[in-house]
This record gives C-alpha cells, structure tokens and sequence, in this order.
C-alpha cells in the first residue's frame, strides 16, 4: 500500500491541536526529544519499510523544496 | 577482530612457539622456482582452515606465515555456530567446544536497569551452541595440531611475502626468510593476511569505506567473579556515564570488557594501565582482577571493490573489515574459507572451470556488504553521529524500556548469522514452501538419533554434494557423486523429533540438494533425476 496523502482524518484540526498541544509547555530541546519519540512510535504503527521510505522522502524534499524558495527570495 | 589502530601496553605471552625450517624449495638457485597448486598467506583462523579444508579435499597446501608464533593477544573470542560446524567438519569442533565458554544469552541494560535480554539459541535440538568465546590463540593452537595429521599441508613459519608477480598460469610470489629470500610458483594464491594485508598492496587494491571517530579500549582481566555467562551490554551504564560498556567471559577466567571512549580521548594517556584500571574497578565493583590485555580501537568499516584479483584471492580480513559488535570478523573470514575451498578444489580438479571462482566473490561480497551494513548500524548507535542521532538513540531507549518495539530497535550488537545469498549457483524454487531453508541458505541442523545430528551425517565421508530426501518408499535417482543422505525408510536415518521434517517443511518424497559448504543449492517437492542433475551443474559453475 503507497503512502496515503488523502485526509484521513474526520476532524483535521483535531489532530493538528492535540500535537501542538502536546509541545505546549515544552522547551526546544523537550520538544525535539518529544518529536523523536512520537516519530518512532508512529513508524512502529505504520509498520511497513516502503511507507516509512515514502513518507521519508516527502518530509524531505519539503525541506528541499523550502531551501529553495529561501534561496530565490535571497 | 578488525583493527585499524592498535596500542597494545603489555602483550600476553607467545600461547605457542614454532620454528622456521629451512624447505628444499629454497635450495633450487639456477633452477626454476617450485611450482605449486595453491599457497595460502596468513596462519590465522582463515589461514589455518582453509588449508586445512583444502587438503581434506585433497589438496597439497603451502601455507606461509611471516611469524613464528601465536597468541598476541585474545583478539577475536566469539565464534558463531556457523563456524563451530565448519569446525567439525575440519576436525576440530570438539576441541573448541570442550575448551570454549557456551553461551546464548544476552542482556542489554540502559544506566541501573536491565532493558531486556535475549536467547540466540532458543530452540533445542542443534549439535552446536548459538555462540562460545575462545580466545583466537586457542582456536589457533587446536588448527595448528590440526595441521600436524595432514601431511598435505606444509606450513612455513617466518615466510614472509615481499613480492608477487600475476602470470597467465599462475602467480610467482618471492618469499623473505631468516636465511634470504627463495621464489615460488603457485596456480593460485589465497590473502589470508589480515586487515594490513601486504598482499593487497601488491595487487594495488583499495580498501575504502568508513572509519569510525570513537575510540573504544578493549581489556581482557583476569578475575574470579560471579557474572553469569552472558553477553552484557550497558548504555549510559553508572561506572561510566554517557558511554557504552560491554561485558562477556572467555575461558581461564578471562573477561573482555569494551569500554567506549570519548572520541577526543588521548590514546597515550588512555592505555596506561594506571587510567584503565580505576574505570574498570568502577566496572566491576572491586579491583581483584589482573590485565591479560589492553588494546585501543578505533573501527573501520570497509571492503575490496574485488576479491579476486587475476590469480590472488582474498579472504577474510583482507579482503573486509567490520567493528566488532556482531562477531562477524573471524566469523565471516571462516565463512570465507568454507565458501572458497570447494570451489577451489574443483577447479583445480579440473571439474569445474574457473569461473566458478567467480561465485566466491559475488557471494561473499554480498555477505560482506551485509555484515558491514549490520556493525556500521551499530556502532552508529552506540556513538551517535550527531546531536540528532543522540536524540533519536534516546528515544528508542526510553520507549524500549516499556514497548516491545522499542527493546528491539535498542542495538548493542547484531550477532553474526550465514548471510541468504542470492547466488548464480541457486536454482530457484520451482515448488510451493511455507518454511525450510531456500535456496542461498544455510543448512539447518536437527536431531536424528540420541546425541546425533543432521551436521553430523552430513559431514560423514567428507563433505561433498550430498541429496537430502526424505523417504516416501521410492528410489531417488542420486547422481553419481553426489552423496545420498536420506531421512526415513529402510536404512534411513531417523527423525526422532520430527524434527528435520519440520525445519525443512518437508512432506515424503522432498529433496534438499545441498553444496559441499552446507549451502542450499536447489530443493524439490518431487525430484526427477532430470531436476537434480540440472540444479547440480548450475551450482558447480557448469551452465
């Protein structure tokens, strides 16, 4: 099964609230350790190499993609 | 164990002196060099038992060393399964077994608490352990008796290789003695001569790939002490705040104790036994115990682009190198032996053609490849990379400790297993498995008798291509040399458990047709002569 990038989630906002929520309070450096945390309990979730690669893939090129942008607007 | 930088404090003594002698090969000045079918370079635990393994096959070995003796140190001291049952076939399995401390489990533990534990070997009915740890100058000493029963073998101390010239029919090496140099002429030379093999600057070869930053001590104590016999492995442990430790027993009351280190740590000052003991004391909880040997590391991680090289084939140290988290060092190099010295022989013989040497290197790169990739996981997970390879490290040990997903990606060591091979000499699966080893795959050992083996009957008469069938009352049409070993009916071995049948998901009539290293080189539900005859010229390099 390839990664799904539909909307999976009845009520978005609620999933986006509860992890914001949880970086409420934190530090930089708790909310980095809190990340890395929910990342490998997610990846254990999803269970599949090929999906993980998948999703590894569009995290990453986001971020190239960002660079990018910065460097045309510089 | 590979090694890219040693400093060694205080060197054991020599386990075992040998003497040079001088051979008539070096009286033939005016004459041609003599010639000879193979020389083996290097009489460690590769060497020794390659040629050891060539000459039960029948070969005339020449197997040079430029010391003169053994037992620098422990060096490597876990010896896997695998090897263990090569060993048997070589004649000295018993010997290592009956000296060597049997264990299977391992306890991984983060600070005070234990993380989790875990059994290499949790099912029963195996001939050999998961593991046992024996000092790599007694696995050395046992091959060398070993050698004494074989007058094939004609082992030269302080021989030293200086230079090798490739010719069309072979290789001429000029050797440096205590009494000057002599020149030899062999079809084919195999490096067994370790991590700085000179042999490999010969050929001119590269050894790329990674080198580790950290620096880890490695102490061998001698001590009297309650531990279990058990492979213990500390993250962050509190004798040693912030770094990696690992514990594990060795015959004669022995102990290696690895100790990470700062990557900045001065190794002049880090190796003076006057700094190493306090930390160890802290280790140990008390400070009876006396240095054996103190080594400093740091890992490399890196290969030949090809073990072949014209007439000069590498094996073992020479041709790969890994951390040692996983014992896939010695382990591998002995897999190395196992895999060439049939192949080898063949050719030789005359049987096969050369090319069949090819499989040497396309299988055990690719088993190289895989032990590299499992200790360069490790040892990044023991010294993190980064600040954020640190970060993920810590989480997976905080979750380890109530997730069972977790415990599993915690890594101290991913120990050594025959690696699947997807080989030119497999013949795939025709049929249907739900289980057994498939094609690439190792052999599986499984009772057949009180106090007997699988291993055991395979090995009888010599290791060879031998058909393993299972009887359902009809005659296998065996091809001729080809060795018949046959579960079942009359005259049959038995299956006491049930065994065979199971870890071979074999219903009557299946046949395993395995190669002479104990490989699984093509299985059947229902062979035809037809089927066995293809799968064995395929698997000795003929199609």
């Amino acid at each position: 099964m390839p990664l799904s990038t539909s909307s999976n989630f009845a009520r978005p906002d609620d999933a986006f609230r509860a992890i914001v929520e949880a970086h409420r309070g934190l530090t930089e450096e708790q909310s980095a350790d809190f990340d890395a945390a929910l990342v490998l309990i997610l990846a254990n979730h999803i269970g599949d190499i090929d999906v993980l690669r998948e999703a590894v893939e569009l995290a990453k090129r986001r971020m190239i993609d960002g660079q990018q942008q910065q460097q045309q607007q510089q | 164990m590979a090694q890219a930088k040693t400093l060694q404090v205080k060197t054991h003594q020599a386990k075992a002196q040998f003497g040079y002698r001088r051979h008539a090969d070096q009286d033939r000045a005016g004459q041609s060099p003599a010639e000879h079918p193979v020389v083996v370079v290097g009489a460690g635990p590769v060497g020794l038992s390659l040629a050891i393994d060539l000459a039960q096959r029948g070969q005339r070995v020449v197997l040079l060393d430029d010391a003169d003796r053994i037992g620098e140190g422990s060096r490597a001291i876990c010896f896997s399964k695998r090897s263990l049952e090569y060993w048997d076939r070589l004649g000295v399995g018993d010997r290592m077994v009956a000296k060597g401390v049997v264990w299977s489990v391992g306890r991984i533990f983060h600070g005070e608490s234990l993380l989790y534990q875990f059994n290499l070997l949790p099912e029963d009915g195996h001939k050999r352990p998961a593991f046992i740890n024996l000092q790599q100058y007694y696995a050395e000493a046992y091959l060398v008796d070993r050698i004494q029963d074989l007058p094939e073998i004609d082992l030269r101390w302080r021989n030293k290789v200086t230079a090798l010239e490739q010719r069309n029919d072979g290789v001429a090496l000029t050797i440096e003695t205590p009494e000057g140099a002599y020149r030899l002429h062999a079809q084919y030379v195999i490096a067994c001569d370790g991590a700085r093999s000179s042999l490999r600057q010969m050929v001119g070869a590269e050894f790329a790939g990674q080198v580790f930053e950290d620096q880890f001590l490695i102490a061998d104590v001698k001590m009297t002490a309650e531990f279990p016999t058990e492979r213990w492995f500390w993250f962050d442990p509190p004798f040693h705040a912030g770094r990696s430790a690992l514990l594990h027993r060795q015959p004669d009351d022995v102990w290696r104790i690895d100790l990470q280190l700062n990557r900045y740590a001065d190794p002049v000052v880090e190796k003076k036994p006057e700094n190493v003991r306090p930390r160890i004391a802290r280790m140990l909880g008390h400070d009876k115990f006396e240095f054996e040997w103190i080594s400093l590391y740091k890992f490399q991680c890196r290969r030949m682009d090809r073990f072949i090289h014209g007439r000069v084939i590498f094996a073992g140290d020479s041709a790969h190198q890994v951390s040692p988290f996983g014992a896939r060092g010695a382990n591998s190099g002995l897999e190395d032996a196992e895999n060439l010295s049939w192949k080898l022989d063949r050719v030789l013989r005359g049987t096969s053609p050369a090319s069949l040497l090819e499989s040497y290197h396309a299988e055990r790169s690719m088993a190289a490849d895989e032990n590299i990739r499992e200790s360069t996981r490790s040892t990044d997970f023991m010294a993190p990379n980064s600040h954020q390879e640190a970060r993920l490290r810590k989480a997976v040990l905080s979750l380890a400790k109530e997730t069972e997903f977790g415990k599993r990606m915690v890594n101290g060591g991913r120990l050594s297993v025959p690696c699947s091979y997807a080989s030119p000499l497999s013949s795939p699966d025709a049929d249907v498995w739900g289980g057994g080893p498939s094609p690439g795959c190792s052999m599986l050992d499984a009772p057949i008798a009180e106090q007997a083996y699988l291993t055991d009957a395979f090995r009888k008469g010599g290791t060879d291509f031998t058909l393993l069938s299972f009887n359902n009352g009809a005659a296998i049409d065996v091809p001729d040399g080809v060795k018949d070993v046959r579960i079942g009916g009359e005259g049959g071995l038995a299956d006491p458990s049930g065994l065979v049948a199971k870890r071979y998901d074999a219903a009557p009539g299946a046949a395993y047709l395995l190669r002479p290293d104990g490989y699984v080189a093509a299985r059947f539900r229902h062979p035809t002569r037809a089927a066995i005859a293809a799968a064995l010229s395929q698997a000795q390099g003929l199609n």
